[in-house]
């Protein structure tokens, strides 16, 4: 009997077939050794490219993200993951900029992903699915290139798995984007991180409807997403925003029904997340984010990853970012240094933790803004000239 | 732009790469990069500063030069800059040797203590000298490691630093400094300006 998230889904699943997205008919060799071919990569793109295609900007989603970083998610009817930077008028203008953003492969949001039916069984990969990693969701984004025929990008963005993936991206293809702009990420996942993804992922696992017909693992996947939740925010956000609050006023039920408000405001957040994301998904996400080393790539040697770009980058972390912390971001920077690559950096002010990129964090959105325009004009004059 | 950052950038030559440590707002970065073609870093310890720079488009890092340096490999960079900021390091020798390795030549300017008027403040007020050039009590001032011209001078003899070049800055006027005028710009020269390596 499937539960109403369950059934949720099932619309969903039904309006993700009128997505946009890119056919790949060629074969291509995943990190894992398996092949696929002729799989989809759904996107959405905003604003418009302009007539020397200069104005193009790849955006890379964070774990939980999807293609849709902006407007009404037409599938969950919920605002885009970075309404807050992504826009008319905003840091990355729309009326400037053409904005491509995809779901990444393994995803839910129409890529393929472990909830795609094998044509082999009649049904959904599930855990059948093979394992990707950060360098495969990249090479698949990569083909949107080709399609929008788009030599070279102004810049690739992302925050989190986004900034991965800008890394990775820069990494693959050091002449294919004018700038690069990781938020809040590492070149390779941390013990603590891999171990919080694991929390998440033995949560879901637990679960007794996992890998169970007709049926998802709700109960494991919303105590996955408020365990995660916790890590996006700071401790001082934390206080600040809920502190000892409680939901009656005034009195506690003495039980284990949601006394504080911080309680009820996680018990939402893992209930709203069930309804729009595959449990499988973020087995398979949460693994290629650990799997994640760049450094490992190259042989130990950090530097030797960008090496050969030609990008300008501009990496940004938080000043109460834990989960990917200031020190794992300047490890970027050193080792862009070490090569001699054009590297920016700024710690922005923010009590909002690891979430601060997604959130209206003035400082933040005018770096990333000015940096565009900035990158922008330069490449732009350069041409007149 | 100041007269300090003129001298400064009619010794770089055009297309180099350059690193500019305690860059500040990006003035003398952004002079360089569209006036000269010079391939610019910066480093600033301050947030704000480092934003603006960004805004401009200059690739500036947020650090400490203290902690910063080591990260940049020999020989890296054809200019180093460091503006009046020697002395306000905890190790200013340190800083100076790593900034020797990373740069091809460094230029270094500092506020020199020597100045007559430093020099008469101390003598007639008998206290710590506070000037348009120093403009803090002894209490706050960044300033850890003052140093006279000639100070500056000797230390180079003794680590066996080569001075390329030797300059002062008096109330906008520029002049050069020699073996023979070193005393006398030693009591009236504001600032001094050094290409060394």
């Amino acid at each position: 009997m499937p539960g109403l998230a369950g059934l949720f889904l099932f619309d969903m699943d039904k309006e993700i077939k009128n997505i946009k997205k890119l056919i790949i008919d060629q074969s291509f060799k995943l990190d894992c050794g398996k092949t696929i071919r002729d799989f989809p990569l759904a996107y959405e793109t905003y604003g418009s490219l302009n007539k020397n295609k200069s104005n193009a900007i790849l955006t890379f989603h964070a774990l939980t993200g999807d293609q849709f970083c902006t407007n009404i998610n037409p599938i969950t009817k919920r605002e885009g993951w970075w309404t807050a930077a992504v826009g008319p008028d905003k840091a990355i203008d729309t009326h400037k900029y053409f904005v491509i953003c995809a779901n990444v492969l393994g995803g839910c949001m129409g890529s393929y992903g472990p909830k795609e039916i094998n044509p082999k069984t009649n049904k959904a990969f599930d855990t059948s699915f093979p394992v990707i990693t950060i360098r495969d969701m990249v090479k698949a984004q990569k083909y949107l290139l080709d399609h929008f025929e788009i030599k070279k990008l102004l810049a690739v963005i992302g925050g989190s798995m986004g900034g991965m993936q800008v890394l990775q991206f820069a990494s693959l293809y050091p002449d294919r984007s004018h700038t690069a702009i990781p938020i809040a990420c590492s070149a390779s996942h941390s013990a603590q991180n891999i171990a919080l993804n694991e929390l998440g992922r033995q949560a879901i696992m637990a679960d007794p409807n996992w890998k169970k017909e007709n049926s998802t693992p709700d109960k494991g996947l919303a105590v996955a997403r408020m365990a995660a939740h916790i890590t996006y925010l700071s401790k001082k956000g934390l206080q600040e925003k809920f502190g000892r609050k409680l939901q009656d006023e005034g009195s506690l039920k003495f039980s284990f029904d949601a006394d504080f408000q911080i309680e009820s405001y996680l018990r939402y957040q893992g209930s709203a997340f069930v309804d729009r994301f595959d449990a499988n998904s973020y087995l398979y996400i949460t693994r290629a984010m650990d799997y994640f080393d760049l450094e490992k790539q190259f042989n130990g040697n950090l530097s030797l990853a960008f090496k050969n770009t030609k990008s300008k980058f501009c990496i940004i972390s938080f000043s109460s970012d834990w989960l990917y912390p200031t020190v794992e971001n300047k490890e970027i920077v050193i080792a862009l240094n070490a090569c001699g690559a054009n590297v920016g950096f700024v710690e922005i002010n923010s009590d909002k933790g690891h979430d601060s990129f997604l959130l209206d964090v003035p400082e933040f959105l005018k770096t990333i803004s000015e940096f565009l325009r900035s990158s922008y004009d330069e490449i732009n004059n350069e041409k007149r000239i | 732009m100041k007269k300090e950052f003129e001298v400064i950038s009619k010794i770089i030559q055009n297309n180099k790469r350059v690193l500019d440590i305690g860059c500040g707002d990006g003035a003398l970065m952004e002079y360089l990069k569209t006036h000269q073609q010079n391939d610019v870093r910066g480093l600033e310890p301050q947030k704000n500063l480092v934003q603006k720079c960004i805004s401009k488009g200059l690739s500036v890092i947020e650090g400490d030069a203290e902690k910063e340096l080591s990260q940049f490999p020999k020989k890296s960079f054809d200019y180093v800059i460091l503006s009046q900021t020697l002395q306000a390091f905890f190790h200013p020798e340190e800083v100076l040797n790593q900034l020797l390795r990373i740069g091809k030549q460094t230029i270094v300017t500092i506020p020199n203590f020597g100045y007559w008027k430093v020099r008469l403040h101390l003598l007639f007020k008998g206290t710590m000298p506070v000037t348009k050039n120093l403009p803090n009590e002894w209490y706050n001032t960044p300033n850890l490691h003052m140093c006279t011209i000639q100070d500056f001078v000797n230390f180079c003899k003794k680590k066996s630093i080569k001075i390329d070049k030797s300059m002062c800055l008096t109330n906008e006027k520029i002049s050069e400094i020699t073996k023979r005028n070193m005393k006398y710009k030693n009591i009236f020269s504001q600032l001094g300006i050094f290409l060394i390596q």
